[in-house]
């Protein structure tokens, strides 16, 4: 992976759009708005408020962000941080993840293997995908295991499931994020197959959009990770808005909450 | 686009006449704008939210050049490139030329309306192009060469019936039932075989990082996953005015957006990506900021905040003139409240007089907008400036007329009297039903209450 703070030398060529469009903007402006962008767009300008508190009006974005000169300094009055406690977390969570008719189940460390064969089983699964580098825990039993090692799009549209771990879950919203992470592997093998099983540890819980956000930010930031959010099975409400789930993604999304215990 | 729309007033009247169209369009943006309503009052923080979102749009715009550049170094970076297109044809240009590059005859789209808007599909079909439309919505559309009626619905004036035989035409078997299910599984049969061997495939998107140079999509059945993530090339067309400064501002965005459009917590899916990672997605990816006729908004200090839309069309679903009119009479790929205030810019208002008249201010959309965008306020200046450029020569002259009426005591009082008397014949039942002359125009569409037997001042006199 390259760093993404490798900034290149090269002389971007002169474009004539590119130099019409700027100049244009330019001229729309010129009207009188102040002249300079918050800090320098690739500070850390909102640190300061994904690190704060949810109270309402101590928070102005861009002040004080390092490198920058804040112009169009706001308040940053929303709510950041979520106040729920562990246990009434993972249930909001679960609630949510259940809201979108996907599958979620609890289940401890030592309950997971079994419960992973029964979601397969359930649904038929006989041949599942992983991702190269899932805990040996998680390694399917019973059924057929294809690593992904570049399979080809229509070997992939062959296997019956897929198994992925993620790299956080949002509670309030029912949301699991996917990184590209090992656990996680390339983003096709999520997709493809009409089963993902997806097992979220509870440590990787948190209750808000922000704080999520901010785990995320570091990750494409570092290593300009692709990242996928998923809300239950995919789903389409075009036609006379009646919701049907499972268009083009899976249309079954089985959830697997591990507990923190005995992890 | 340098051609005149098609006027507002005939169109929508036309609409109206239409009962199946009336029945499915009330009944699709009510349920919307009951699932919106139900899951913004679970947000405490929501006019929180709401203040933030208008206030990162505001700073983009008062920065646009500055962002632009940023993300076009960040895109450059991360393996992407970066193409300009001052208007439609320069974007439509660069796709094909991409297309042409790679040999490529056919390619998938995920839905958007950037690329509705320029018309893209029919610029490469001219250069020997097929686009294949792979939301379902824009499909039945595309199928049926129809065009969209609703920013997030685009077929929402076409029922299950009417969809069922156009797929049993087109590309499922004439035993294909109606239950939205099987439709739905017909398309993804039609299309999982296009998404496996596509070579190239074209986005808008929802968001671009000025920050991180990270692209932003964000939709619901999987095409969009689907076209962003298998074909080797990827081209995303983004209005300039899209960026938003750091990748922590997308955490506001995507609390507003899908809760303000499908009125979810959540959309299904949501992919970011930033420039290309070897070995997962496309190898070859390019970016086209698009103008447009967005720099000629940006202009206008009033009419610039149509430019913070998220194009959510939660004003669409609440406007009592969406939802008995359609999109289809507002002319553009962009209808309802938003549509009467960014085509009249984007094309210029003398080419879509009409538009900003096509409301009853009532306000509804200014409060449901997520970006609190003063829909009204821009509304009346955009009025004000269709009248500027040549409004109605008889309008003008009568309230000239007015003006002098109404600006003496005795001539109001006088034609009061004037009036008790000639309305005489037109009295029906209690009721003004039809005025002669010009003044029928009033009277075509409504009842009017005739001149009291005694004014105010009549009666108060008498009182004395």
């Amino acid at each position: 992976m390259v760093a993404a703070a490798a900034v290149s030398t090269a002389p971007v060529p002169l474009d004539p759009s590119r130099e019409l469009i700027l100049a244009r903007i330019r001229d729309a402006l010129a009207g009188g708005v102040a002249a300079t962008a918050r800090g320098d767009v690739g500070s850390a300008a909102h640190e300061v408020a994904a690190g704060g508190a949810a109270a309402p009006g101590d928070e102005v974005a861009g002040a004080g962000a390092p490198g920058g000169a804040p112009s169009a300094a706001f308040a940053r009055t929303y709510g950041v941080r979520g106040t729920l406690e562990p246990e009434a977390l993972i249930e909001l969570l679960c609630e949510r993840i259940g809201d979108y008719r996907a599958e979620v189940r609890r289940v401890s460390a030592a309950e997971l293997p079994t419960a992973i064969a029964q979601a397969l089983a359930g649904a038929g699964a006989a041949r599942v995908c992983v991702p190269s580098a899932i805990p040996p825990a998680w390694r399917p039993v019973g059924v057929e295991v294809v690593e992904d090692a570049s399979l080809s799009f229509d070997e992939l549209d062959r296997v019956d499931g897929v198994l992925t771990g993620c790299t956080v879950a949002i509670a309030e919203t029912g949301t699991i994020v996917l990184s590209g992470g090992p656990t996680e592997g390339r983003r096709a093998i999520s997709l493809v197959p009409d089963l993902h099983i997806c097992v979220v540890g509870e440590e990787q819980v948190v209750e808000t959009v922000p704080e999520a956000m901010a785990q995320l930010g570091e990750l494409v930031r570092a290593e300009r990770r692709p990242l996928t959010f998923i809300s239950g099975p995919s789903a389409t409400s075009d036609i006379e808005l009646n919701r049907v789930e499972g268009v083009h993604g899976p249309r079954l999304l089985i959830v697997l909450v591990v507990s923190k215990e005995t992890a | 686009m340098s051609t005149a729309l098609p006027p507002f007033p005939p169109a929508a009247h036309e609409a109206l006449g239409d009962a199946q169209l009336r029945a499915n369009l009330h009944r699709a943006t009510h349920t919307i704008r009951d699932k919106r309503s139900r899951v913004v009052a679970e947000v405490a923080d929501w006019e929180e939210l709401r203040d933030a979102g208008r206030a990162i749009k505001t700073d983009v715009l008062a920065h646009l050049d500055t962002y632009l550049t940023a993300f076009e170094r960040a895109v450059s970076d991360a393996g992407g490139h970066v193409h300009w297109a001052a208007d439609a044809a320069e974007a439509n240009r660069h796709v094909l030329e991409v297309a042409r590059a790679h040999g490529v005859s056919e390619l998938v789209k995920v839905k958007s309306l950037t690329t509705d808007e320029i018309g893209l599909n029919a610029a490469l079909e001219a250069g020997g192009v097929h686009a294949v439309e792979t939301d379902l919505a824009e499909l039945i559309l595309q199928l049926d060469g129809d065009w969209s009626s609703h920013i997030l619905v685009p077929a929402i004036h076409r029922n299950r019936t009417e969809i069922r035989d156009l797929f049993a035409r087109t590309i499922a078997s004439p035993s294909l039932s109606e239950d939205p299910r099987e439709l739905a599984e017909a398309s993804r049969v039609y299309l999982r075989e296009k998404f496996l061997h596509a070579q190239m495939a074209v986005s808008g998107a929802n968001f671009g990082v000025a920050e991180t140079g990270t692209v932003c999509v964000v939709e619901s059945e999987g095409n969009g996953r689907m076209c962003t993530t298998l074909p080797p090339v990827l081209v995303t067309i983004l209005g300039i005015e899209k960026l938003v400064p750091t990748f922590a501002d997308l955490e506001v965005f995507l609390q507003l957006l899908p809760r303000s459009s499908t009125g979810e917590r959540m959309n299904p899916y949501t992919s970011l990506w930033t420039g290309v990672t070897p070995g997962d997605g496309p190898a070859e990816f390019h970016v086209i900021l698009l103008d447009a006729g967005r720099t000629r908004v940006l202009a206008d200090e009033v009419g610039r905040q149509a430019l913070h839309c998220i194009r959510c069309s939660a004003c669409l679903n609440v406007c009592p003139v969406y939802s008995r009119t359609g999109g289809h009479a507002y002319g553009s790929i962009y209808p309802g409240p938003i549509g009467a205030i960014l085509t009249p810019q984007l094309h210029g208002i003398e080419h879509a007089p009409t538009l900003p008249f096509a409301s009853s201010l009532c306000g509804a959309c200014y409060e449901v907008c997520p970006v609190k965008i003063n829909i009204p306020e821009v509304l009346l200046h955009l009025r004000a400036k269709a009248v500027q450029a040549g409004g109605d020569p008889g309008e003008a002259s009568a309230m000239k007329g007015a003006r002098w009426l109404f600006g003496g005591r005795r001539r109001f009082a006088a034609a009061e009297r004037f009036g008790r008397i000639a309305q005489r014949p037109l009295v029906r039942s209690g009721m003004l039903r039809r005025l002669p002359g010009p003044l029928g125009a009033w009277t075509r569409t409504r009842d009017m209450r005739p001149l009291a037997s005694e004014s105010f001042r009549e009666w108060w006199r008498r009182r004395q």
